[in-house]
């Protein structure tokens, strides 16, 4: 349909991409008593940390090995298990996310081997799984880096053998751009078909926002470890969004549990075919409050769809969500006037605009304003952007840290994309193109000699 | 190159901690403890370069490296500008695995040419990361290549992450400043009032409660080095009569260094907190009278100084009752940590205790002398000690950064952010005022009533 156009730019200005190191970390945030630990220079950790703290409001368990100049070139093992000793005496999780970086790719370490011979050299650290990611930084995004870590924890932890299934057990493989709220709403739909889902990675568990009675130093909440190697049994995997594919085949190939990929959640055709495979799944109809939920978005749309039509929207986003919002606005009869990403992808050329811009914030300002846009769709990061148009702009993805409740935003499912709509919707309401007035030139005047007395 | 640049940036006789090791022990700088693989904390070299050179507003700031570096970190801080915006634009060459393979070399000149044709900037700033460091980028040359070509300043700043911590990236940022910046134009007119001031970076706008006194006295920051500062005021800073180190232990190398090559003398002082606003005042004019001021200036600022004072004090008087006794922990880094403690003392207000992680001997001699000597000085608190020690209501309030914020949240403990993410100017007469209206608004807030209550099944003789 349309050919994912790479900018010309040598110089990215005002950056759309977060870094996969950061996405792979997110994953592991995911998983209960979990610390993500990235292998490079602290910096690498610190700016993450800050940026996920200033996202989701939240403490965030996020650490380094802490790589000199010295040990770049030296190797990294030693900063490695010097690195797994502290976390586990002062945090003693049950999981260790090793996500290297930029840094340590570049010499091109043998993550993996090191780590294996040290944990062999550490009987003592039995019960705690470490799990490597790749996560170069000058390799994709976010997104990659997510799914790379999901992909990573499957390969780690599920054996490599067909098991037992367990009836009515379903995984459910949540995209990166899905918040700890949307996590929770679909969950809640695959169980309220009477199916029990290992959901990995769970930010509604870690990430929700709680106030717990302790001081916790790792994740508390998310995927148990112990039920990643569950996943196996499952009756078959949900992957949400493209790159989520990786991971399900993954699965797969180590145990045979079939997958299906679904490339959105948001729209009511979208919705309809996750639940359709719900209703094939569980041998059950739909629950009543579903039905009741997916009415209410029909009649959304219908009360909504006259705000949306004629309007112009530009939407900046990692592929898979670029995909999920771009089809929605487009059923809705609002027009693609801009799409920008952050890298070529399968989902891209799905996106309803021609042509998709792998690109920047800088390059989303630039179409957006040619292409006549009324509203920006994109992270808290294109405000400037938006600003400097005249054109509102809907907050959405990663990072969002000028609105409260990034976190708690739903907007997949029936449920979901009703609240999306509302959201933008009223963003349209509020900028309504008004009529220019015509003033008559003949109009007659009131004047003293007008008025007869009486 | 570098190697012999870090080293030099560890030799500080102006540092009293520094003076005090062993040539080994300076050798390995003043920060490697804090690398601990597993249990560090806080920002790497190229931050705090760029915290140090970013606030220079009409520059441009282009981050030579992969997407993180940039990508994950700008747009993040609060330092204010009067006018140009430029340097709040995110500028990366956002490094591909192809430009890993290739170097980056071409691609960072090139981006180089498109700031320049499209922004015409005073200057570009091209930070130097990892990647490039390790793959042997020559910069440098590109640089001087592209100030040829380009007709602007190109300057490298060569402090990737992995040669140590902020506090180092700070110092490299200054050196670049010094070796490459000031002293290269000459400003228009000069005073005897002519100042710079170093080390403030205008979070939240603290530099213009500061300004409006000096104007008063007829004193002209003739460069800010580098709070909502222009390219130009910096190359014209060899001027100043006098120099005021605000973050003292980072650029303190660089008040030296002007002292040794322009003459221009310097001292350590504080714009937060009432007695250390006055103190520095009083030194900025003792310091130009003996430039060579008329000393009636001396006269002019004790006059001023009495009249803020007495409307600081009167502004406060209300909120002193209320903060009396309060106990405060104070986590925050360098110069601000004796000089807020004086401020909070000023107030009536209890300090717990304060981290000094950042401070020189001297800071810890002079926080000693403010809190006595049982003085519970803390170095980096893990987060499980702090949470414990709020848990355990053992202060009323945590002052602190961004990064420790959630862990005072989760023990329902006040909060109020004192670092550079702030959104709230506390420098002078006018934000002491302000700080303190925070402090009684946050310890006082409806909230922590709300929160701390038991809910409805935890209540006693709650039924099930």
């Amino acid at each position: 349909m349309n050919v994912a156009e790479i900018g010309t730019k040598a110089c990215a200005v005002n950056p759309l991409k977060s870094s996969p190191a950061l996405g792979g970390a997110l994953a592991f945030l995911g998983v209960d008593k979990s610390l993500p630990l990235l292998h490079g220079s602290q910096g690498c950790t610190a700016f993450a940390l800050v940026l996920l703290v200033r996202h989701f409001r939240e403490a965030i368990p996020l650490q380094t090995t802490a790589m000199s100049e010295l040990s770049t070139i030296l190797g990294g093992a030693e900063n490695i298990e010097q690195a797994i000793g502290n976390i586990f005496e002062r945090a003693n999780p049950k999981l260790i996310g090793l996500c290297s970086t930029a840094l340590t790719e570049t010499r091109d370490e043998d993550v993996r081997g090191d780590l294996r011979s040290i944990m062999l050299r550490h009987p003592e650290w039995n019960d705690l799984t470490v799990v490597h990611a790749p996560t170069p930084d000058f390799a994709g995004s976010l997104e990659v880096g997510w799914a790379s870590a999901v992909q990573a924890m499957i390969d780690a932890l599920v054996r490599e053998e067909r098991q037992t299934r367990i009836l009515r057990q379903v995984n459910l493989l949540p995209a990166s751009y899905m918040t700890p709220a949307d996590v929770e709403a679909v969950r809640d739909v695959v169980e309220s078909f009477g199916l029990s889902a290992i959901v990995l990675p769970d930010l509604s568990g870690s990430l929700d926002g709680h106030v717990p009675d302790e001081y916790v130093p790792t994740t508390l909440g998310g995927t148990p470890v112990d039920r990643v190697s569950d996943m196996g049994a499952s009756q078959i995997t949900l992957a949400i969004g493209e790159h989520m594919r990786g991971a399900a085949e993954a699965l797969e190939r180590r145990s045979g549990v079939p997958f299906k990929v679904f490339d959105r959640l948001i729209g009511l055709e979208a919705f309809d075919a996750f639940v359709e495979t719900l209703i094939g799944l569980s041998g059950r109809p739909a629950p009543e409050p579903l039905r009741r939920e997916r009415s209410r978005l029909v009649d959304a749309m219908l009360d909504g769809h006259f705000f949306f039509t004629g309007r112009t929207a530009a939407v900046a986003a990692e592929p898979d969500m670029l995909l999920a919002v771009t089809r929605f606005l487009d059923e809705m009869g609002c027009r693609i006037g801009a799409a920008v990403t952050t890298m070529k992808s399968p989902a891209a050329a799905k996106v309803p605009c021609d042509p998709v811009v792998v690109g920047d914030l800088d390059d989303l300002e630039r179409l957006a304003s040619s292409g006549d846009c009324d509203l920006i769709i994109a992270n808290a990061h294109a405000a400037v952007a938006a600003d400097a148009i005249g054109v509102p702009l809907y907050r959405m993805g990663f990072p969002v840290f000028d609105r409260l409740g990034a976190g708690h935003r739903v907007s997949v499912g029936y449920r979901g994309t009703r609240e999306l709509l509302f959201d933008i919707g009223n963003i349209f309401i509020d900028h309504q193109t008004e009529h220019q007035p015509y003033q008559r030139q003949d109009r007659e005047v009131a004047s003293d000699a007008s008025v007869i007395s009486a | 190159m570098l190697k012999q640049r870090v080293a030099e940036a560890f030799n500080e006789p102006g540092c009293a901690t520094n003076r005090g090791k062993s040539d080994q022990d300076r050798k390995r700088g003043c920060s490697s403890a804090a690398l601990t693989p597993g249990a560090a904390a806080g920002g790497c070299a190229f931050d705090g370069a760029k915290v140090a050179l970013q606030p220079i507003t009409d520059a441009a700031h282009l981050v030579h490296g992969p997407i993180a570096c940039e990508g994950n970190s700008w747009d993040s801080r609060h330092s204010a500008t009067s006018g140009p915006q430029i340097y709040r634009t995110g500028f990366t060459t956002d490094m591909s695995e192809l430009d890993v393979i290739h170097g980056g070399e071409k691609r960072l000149y090139t981006a180089i040419r498109e700031i320049a044709d499209r922004y015409r900037p005073a200057a570009i700033f091209v930070y130097v990361t990892c990647v490039p460091a390790l793959i042997g980028d020559d910069v440098e040359t590109v640089c001087t290549a592209a100030t040829e070509r380009f007709g602007l300043p190109v300057i490298p700043v060569d402090a990737p992450g992995f040669v140590g911590s902020k506090n180092l990236g700070n110092k490299l940022a200054g050196q670049v400043l010094l070796d490459r910046v000031v002293g290269t134009r000459e400003p228009e007119k000069t005073t005897p009032y002519d100042i710079n001031i170093i080390g403030e970076y205008n979070v939240a706008g603290d530099m213009w409660q500061i300004l409006p006194l000096l104007d008063q006295l007829g004193i002209r920051v003739l460069a800010s080095i580098s709070g909502d500062a222009r390219y130009h005021e910096i190359a014209c800073a060899h001027r100043a009569r006098a120099n005021m180190v605000v973050c003292s232990q980072a650029m303190v190398s660089f008040a030296r260094a002007m002292e040794d090559r322009y003459a221009i003398p310097y001292f350590e002082g504080s714009f937060y907190g009432i007695s250390d606003m006055s103190a520095a005042l009083r030194e900025i004019a003792r310091l130009l009278v003996d430039q060579g001021a008329p000393a009636d200036l001396l006269t002019r600022t004790e006059t001023l100084i009495a009249a803020e004072e007495r409307a600081a004090w009167r502004q406060i008087s209300v909120y002193r009752e209320r903060l009396q006794g309060k106990r405060v922990l104070l986590y925050t880094g360098g110069v601000k940590s004796w000089s807020v403690v004086s401020a909070l003392q000023e107030i009536g207000m209890t300090v717990i205790g304060t981290s000094v992680r950042k401070s020189t001997d001297d800071d810890k001699v002079r926080i000693k002398g403010l809190m006595g000597e049982d003085a519970a000085l803390f170095g980096q608190i893990p987060a499980k000690d702090l949470y414990r020690m709020l848990a355990g209501d053992e202060a009323d309030i945590l002052m602190s950064g961004g990064r420790t914020q959630f862990v005072a949240l989760k023990t329902k403990t006040p909060w109020l952010d004192i670092n550079q993410e702030r959104h709230h100017a506390y420098a002078g007469y006018e934000g002491m005022v302000s700080l303190v209206r925070q402090i009684d608004a946050t310890i006082h807030h409806p909230v922590w009533r709300q929160v701390r209550a038991p809910a409805p099944w935890d209540k006693p003789g709650a039924g099930q």
